[in-house]
């Protein structure tokens, strides 16, 4: 098996991540362009937080990919419609080859509108699309690592609105009733869903209370600040291990990086033009060559 | 007509049990989940002797599944138990995304199928879930006909990689299949050697086509009678070798009419072997309260239902 985390032994600064992350964005918009369809207004605001998974906070086999994750933290996309940055951020950690970023959504791809395992593109663990399904899944990972005796980390990555989906709560209740602290859930708290803010369509104020109340660690994140990423997971880590979950509220704005894509629901889920593919790509520098 | 004995009356759910317990101190990477209904399931033997292996996830089918899911993914072979109502339609969408089109290796393990759950009624009374099963790729479905092979299937099922639905039932039902008997998914069991029509069955169906077998051969009537305990893959060249030499089918399920097994033969015969065929299952109802014996009466899923088909179905020859 190859090292753990070859990205890990060389540290990267704050302004490599950066870069990155900026490389991300141009590929998310860039995908969803070719296509004139997926969802680039999530990915663009959970980039950081992907790029310091993946290329900071994880340890991890990027090959050759191990189902099981054995030995291995493990993350799971629960709104899966930020196929996109899921994709690029784990081309560019060399999970599988960049060039393939060009095949999402086509016939024939690995990368599927929504990941998937079917196509059996290495990163992916689980099916994800129809929401509300992840945080279990995640957390069945946890407790397998657990009676494995495997010390790995299972981080679950859900949007906001997708709490709206009732399993999520009874995975939440599941986690702290057994003590599952081996398993860190980030919410990206934009605010925003597809047929408005969730303010307006489904409040729920007060998230981190509520995540309390079932009895779960809560920590606040900025999103968009990739030192404060990285800063809070590793806080996290701390807090796991002593019988409790815990949930990182992270604040994003959707479509983070690209001025006319930022904090509206309008861009959840349209491509970008030619015009403003061109306006978005003089926003975000080239920093390790475009796929 | 063979003899077949009555060894026992044992529900189906207990053969589970007993498979399940021994399967737990085959395998260590077998684990079991329960929806609060760990008795009804009759998990607790395996619970008992396997704690850190038993998850009990209360009310929360959905997350049971997702979790299942997860467990398989880490390497574990999870069985999940609930009733086949809260197994199947409860949890589509979770079974659909998580398990099937992941390519999980769960064992969805369901017990209380049909109408023979009894008084409880409708609610419960699943009749859908074999369709809403055998139409996801990649699912195997199996429904045993007694304690001895529901245990055995039980065991089976283990061996398989792969996502599997484990269907069975509540009530005390003979027992007339061999103890320790060895299960091998998609191979149909020939009950009967029989020249004049082809009953096929599965579950608890099977004792009654049995019965019906014993009543037609008074009548000089020569059935085949083959179990079908796995209805996804089917043993299509069981099915085709008996019709070859029969000309003329019945079907027997505790089931719809629409989407179980009748539908997977019909499917068979119109491909390749058109035949006259009759179907003995739920003509497009739910059912009600009642004894089990009273409800497979009143819904036509009796004895005589199946004598009457066969007779229906050879004078249609």
């Amino acid at each position: 098996m190859s090292e753990i985390c070859p990205q890990m032994a060389d540290k990267k600064s704050i302004q490599e991540l950066n870069d990155i992350a900026s490389q991300v964005r141009r590929d998310i918009v860039r995908m969803v362009h070719a296509v004139q369809s997926g969802h680039p207004g999530g990915s663009l605001g959970c980039t950081e937080f992907m790029v310091a998974l993946y290329f900071e906070i994880m340890n991890y086999h990027p090959r050759p990919f191990n189902m099981s994750g054995e030995g291995e933290d493990v993350f799971i996309l629960s709104n899966g419609h930020i196929s996109p940055v899921f994709y690029s951020v784990m081309a560019r950690a060399g999970i599988f080859e960049v060039s393939e970023l060009a095949t999402f959504r086509k016939i024939n791809s690995r990368l599927q509108g929504h990941p998937a395992t079917h196509e059996k593109l290495e990163g992916v663990r689980i099916a994800s699309g129809s929401l509300g399904q992840g945080l279990s899944v995640a957390t069945g990972i946890a407790l397998s690592k657990k009676i494995n005796g495997d010390t790995g980390f299972v981080y679950c990555l859900m949007g906001d609105g997708e709490l709206q989906e009732g399993q999520n709560w009874e995975a939440i209740m599941f986690a702290a009733h057994n003590g599952v602290d081996n398993l860190i859930a980030t919410v990206d708290f934009n605010g925003q869903q597809i047929d408005g803010s969730t303010k307006e369509i489904m409040g729920f104020e007060k998230i981190k209370d509520k995540f309390e109340a079932f009895g779960w660690i809560t920590l606040d994140m900025q999103g968009n600040d990739i030192g404060n990423v990285i800063q809070t997971i590793r806080r996290a880590q701390e807090l796991s291990g002593k019988g409790k979950p815990v949930m990182i509220n992270m604040k994003t704005e959707m479509g983070y990086g690209v001025d006319f894509m930022m904090g509206s629901h309008e861009w959840h889920g349209i491509a970008p033009n030619n015009d403003q593919l061109a306006s978005a790509l003089g926003q975000l520098t080239e920093t390790l060559g475009d796929y | 007509m063979v003899k077949i004995e009555i060894l026992d009356q044992k529900d189906t759910r207990s053969g589970f049990g007993a498979g399940l317990l021994e399967l737990g101190r085959r395998n260590p990477k077998v684990v079991g989940l329960c929806a609060d209904l760990t008795g009804s399931l009759k998990m607790d033997a395996f619970k008992n002797e396997f704690p850190e292996r038993f998850f009990q996830v209360g009310i929360a089918e959905a997350n049971m599944i997702g979790l299942a899911a997860g467990l398989a993914t880490g390497g574990q072979i999870p069985f999940t138990g609930t009733f086949a109502n809260f197994s199947t339609g409860r949890v589509y969408d979770q079974i659909r995304q998580s398990v099937a089109y992941s390519g999980k290796n769960v064992k969805i393990c369901a017990s209380h199928a049909g109408l023979t759950l009894g008084e409880d009624g409708a609610t419960h009374q699943i009749l859908e879930d074999i369709g809403m099963m055998k139409m996801l790729p990649g699912m195997v479905v199996i429904n045993p006909c007694d304690y001895n092979q529901t245990k055995a299937a039980t065991i089976a099922i283990a061996e398989h990689v792969g996502p599997v639905y484990l269907r069975f039932g509540r009530p005390k039902w003979p027992v007339f299949t061999k103890p320790d008997q060895e299960f091998i998914i998609g191979k149909a069991w020939h009950i009967n050697e029989g020249s004049d029509v082809s009953i096929f069955c599965t579950g608890h169906m099977v004792w009654k086509a049995i019965e019906a077998g014993e009543i037609l051969a008074n009548l000089g009537i020569n059935a085949d009678i083959i179990n079908i305990h796995t209805i996804k893959p089917l043993d299509t060249e069981a099915v085709l070798r008996s019709v070859s030499k029969t000309g003329c089918v019945v079907t027997a399920e505790e089931h719809q009419m629409n989407g179980g097994l009748g539908d997977s033969i019909s499917q068979v015969l119109a491909l390749n072997h058109p035949a006259p065929l009759e179907m003995v299952a739920v003509k497009d109802s739910f059912g009600e309260s009642g004894t089990p014996n009273e409800l497979l009466v009143k819904y036509g899923l009796d004895t005589v239902n199946i004598v009457d088909a066969v007779q229906k179905v050879i004078s249609r020859k």
